[in-house]
């Protein structure tokens, strides 16, 4: 609760996003609808993974639920270390992503801060962001006995090949004949196309939001993006995320024409690569932002649009194979490199601060490379913080300042 | 009398068998990684497949690619090719499977500066019929990259060839296995782990023509009856190790099986010679035990455990986990429940670079063979 007696700050108060107040209801309400008994909502539960392809959930109005959002949750709310050692005591080594650790400790104990999740009819388990998802939602199969459909995206090392097209668009197919058997009833295709348009309107205006940042001073951090990601990951392809997005860039164009910035005297502009530290944003927000530094732009908010290029608005379905594969994260560590390089100039950052996530290895790992790929193209200061996204056991504080302290003198 | 001297030699420097091979025939050597390399392609186009395993020294330039969160073996084999100790190779392969071998492809392929890269992309799900045609159709994609690399037309007839030749060469290996199952102290885990190891490396007609021989050797008749000593069965990844089979037997162990894939399951699954053979060698991939990096069934790998222990009549499992081996991590927890269902005891030893030390692990191991 806020101290009554305390004075308000207007200035804290004015640079506030005020449209943060609209988000949070919006998300509140999902959690609610999705934990309301199944007997009550007549919905079905699908579990999937955050790089997954919701839309055809939506079609069927099946409730999606992402662990990797509660993981997120979780670790916002300093709940992540307590599951985390939990996992290890039923066999999990510690090594292992700590999303997947959170979410299958707290499937056994309902634990987290809404009490865990809804328990899935289905999974859908989509291996574009990684090869741990496959385990884990295999974990979850076995622990729920539902059915577990796979959506295999070869990674596109080079190339986007004949080969891939052919058997993702297959498995495409196969994906609406396995939720057409689990829901027991015909896929409407006519909704796919108005839920496709959603879903790609939402990505464009999500871009657009973000986009919001390149004016001088930002109207806002990437801190700021990683908790309005919520919808676009959550609540693709629905009606609520495109007039969400649409009230939030409205926010951001009229803080840029009333000269609000995120960060006072913006000094510096940064960008950051990989996930949050969750338990550790408003310590870093605020560390970066006494030295007048704002991290302008970051490569993983920005992950749930870098395929729209290959996404066709008129034939969503027809597109979904290569726009689910093409994501940023499944294609080579030379491509993510050269994707931080055209953000580096797009938002004329001074310096690249990474996040180097032991959870998460086909983001981190490729790291160093793209790290020397950047200060050779760009001669811009870099940082490697290495932590994790939720496991706080892994985060050295002093250090961690010590070492931002010196990127900071770097930039000068 | 069976001699091993010569598996020995060539494990002693693979890379030095590697280069004299290269030197009389004049053709080209190609690295590859894990069990899902279609070696038979390879082998077809007149090339050696060279099994790239752990590494062979201290990780200094590694270091400056991967964190230290990347298992030993990415990290070993990334220094090997950093340090110039694989320049003997025309090209490396890379299957995928895990996300960290995902990741040694591309920093590879940036780094390693070897002119042939290939990812062959295998599917993640082996158990659709889809994924069975996306398999098949890579192997072909691959075959053309070979083809382009050496400048010779891979002909079915050559394709069929070398497929009977690996049929030829698992069928021996599998025999070694169920010699030692059925009298371990005929030929020893540290004798099978050798000739496994040279395997991958060695010319392929040579390496048929010594198993031959060797099994011949071994002879069908001096057999001992069984020992006292408690059968065990390995489980993991691969085991670059040999020390630990020695550990083992001197606690009192005998290794009957294992599901590595240096081990069984590099063996299993004959190639069907009837069916067209790039489809014929993904339907093995389709049909063989997986990597747990792969999707079969949600308890495929736990039954396949359980039934080695039956089949081989093993006392009890040791699990090896690689540290930072995701896949084989979170399958642990319900391989080793599935086994407890049955009754069946387990142990779980974590290796890093190196094994823990000699003495910690030879109490475990002690006591572990006591308990059973």
């Amino acid at each position: 609760m806020s101290d009554p007696n305390k004075a308000i700050d207007p200035e804290v108060e004015r640079r506030k996003i005020k449209s943060v107040k609209r988000m949070k209801e919006i998300m509140t309400e999902y959690y609610i609808e999705a934990k309301t008994p199944k007997e009550q909502t007549g919905k079905k539960i699908a579990w999937i993974t955050s790089g997954g392809p919701v839309e055809p959930l939506i079609v069927m109005d099946v409730i999606p639920v992402y662990p990797e959002n509660y993981g997120a949750m979780i670790g916002a709310s300093k709940m992540g270390t307590d599951l985390c050692e939990k996992a290890e005591s039923m066999g999990y080594a510690s090594d292992l992503c700590s999303y997947a650790r959170a979410d299958i400790a707290s499937a056994t104990v309902n634990g987290g801060p809404i009490g865990g999740l809804p328990e899935p009819d289905m999974l859908i388990c989509c291996n574009n962001i990684c090869g741990t998802v496959l385990k884990w939602y295999e974990v979850q199969a076995r622990y729920f006995n539902v059915p577990l459909f796979i959506l295999d995206t070869p990674v596109c090392h080079t190339e986007y090949s004949a080969e891939i097209k052919q058997y993702v668009e297959k498995q495409v197919t196969e994906y609406i004949e396995f939720l057409e058997g689990v829901c027991g009833k015909k896929f409407d295709y006519d909704k796919m196309v108005e839920v496709g348009e959603l879903s790609v309107r939402g990505q464009e205006l999500w871009q657009e939001v973000l986009d919001t940042t390149m004016n001088r001073p930002s109207p806002m951090t990437c801190f700021d993006a990683f908790f309005h990601l919520a919808l676009i990951v959550t609540l693709r392809g629905t009606q609520p995320v495109v007039d969400y997005y649409e009230m939030l860039l409205a926010e951001m164009k009229q803080r840029i024409k009333d000269g609000i910035s995120m960060v006072t005297d913006e000094k510096y502009r940064l960008l950051w690569d990989n996930l949050p530290i969750w338990y550790r944003t408003r310590w870093l927000s605020d560390k970066f932002a006494a030295h007048g530094a704002c991290l302008v732009a970051d490569t993983y908010t920005s992950g749930w649009c870098s395929s729209l290029k290959y996404m066709d608005k008129t034939d969503f379905l027809g597109s979904l194979a290569e726009g689910y594969t093409r994501i940023f994260l499944n294609t080579g560590t030379d491509q993510m490199a050269d994707n931080i390089l055209e953000m580096a100039k797009k938002y004329n950052a001074d310096g690249l601060v990474i996040h180097s996530n032991r959870s998460c290895k086909p983001y981190s790992l490729g790291q160093y490379d793209i790290q020397k790929i950047v200060q050779e193209k760009m001669h811009i200061p870099t940082l490697v913080i290495e932590a994790d996204m939720i496991d706080e056991r892994i985060f050295a504080e002093s250090q961690i300042e010590t070492r931002i302290d010196a990127f900071i003198e770097m930039l000068e | 009398m069976a001699s091993f001297d010569l598996f020995y030699e060539i494990i002693n420097n693979p890379g030095r068998y590697a280069i004299n091979w290269k030197k009389e025939t004049g053709n080209k050597v190609i690295g590859y990684f894990c069990s899902y390399a279609p070696e038979e392609i390879i082998t077809a186009a007149g090339a050696l497949p060279y099994r790239i395993l752990a590494g062979s020294g201290s990780i200094s330039k590694a270091d400056a690619h991967l964190q230290a969160y990347s298992c030993s073996l990415v990290r070993g084999a990334l220094e090997d090719a950093l340090n110039g100790r694989l320049d003997f190779l025309d090209g490396t392969v890379f299957p995928h499977t895990c996300d960290s071998i995902q990741r040694l492809s591309d920093i590879w392929r940036m780094n390693a500066g070897f002119k042939f890269h290939a990812d062959v992309m295998v599917p993640v799900k082996l158990n659709t019929a889809s994924a069975g045609d996306y398999m098949t159709s890579i192997l072909d994609k691959f075959k053309k990259e070979l083809e382009k690399l050496t400048g010779i037309e891979i002909a079915r007839e050559k394709l069929k060839e070398a497929i009977s030749i690996y049929n030829s060469i698992k069928k021996n290996l599998s025999r070694l296995y169920a010699i030692r199952r059925d009298a371990p102290d005929v030929i020893k885990s540290s004798d099978i782990h050798a000739i496994f190891k040279a395997a991958m490396v060695m010319d392929r007609r040579r390496l048929l023509e010594e198993l031959e021989r060797l099994i011949a050797d071994l002879g069908e008749n001096d057999r001992a009856p069984d020992t006292a000593d408690k059968r065990i069965v390995l489980s993991g990844g691969l085991c670059s190790m040999p020390d630990i089979y020695k550990t083992i037997e001197k606690s009192g162990g005998v290794v009957v099986w294992d599901d590595f894939c240096t081990g069984s399951r590099y063996f299993e699954g004959e190639i069907n010679t009837k069916v067209e053979p790039l489809r014929s060698i993904a339907d093995r991939y389709m049909e063989r035990v997986v990597c747990p990096a792969k999707h079969k069934s949600l308890f495929s790998r736990g039954e396949y455990l359980v039934n080695a222990v039956k089949e081989n009549r093993a006392d009890g499992v040791i699990f090896f986990l690689l540290k930072f081996c995701d896949p084989h991590a979170f399958d642990y927890p319900y391989m080793k429940e599935m086994l407890e269902k049955e009754n069946i005891p387990s142990v779980l030893f974590e290796i890093e670079d190196q094994l823990p030390s000699e003495g910690q692990i030879n109490t475990r191991c002690e006591a572990f063979m006591e308990m059973l």
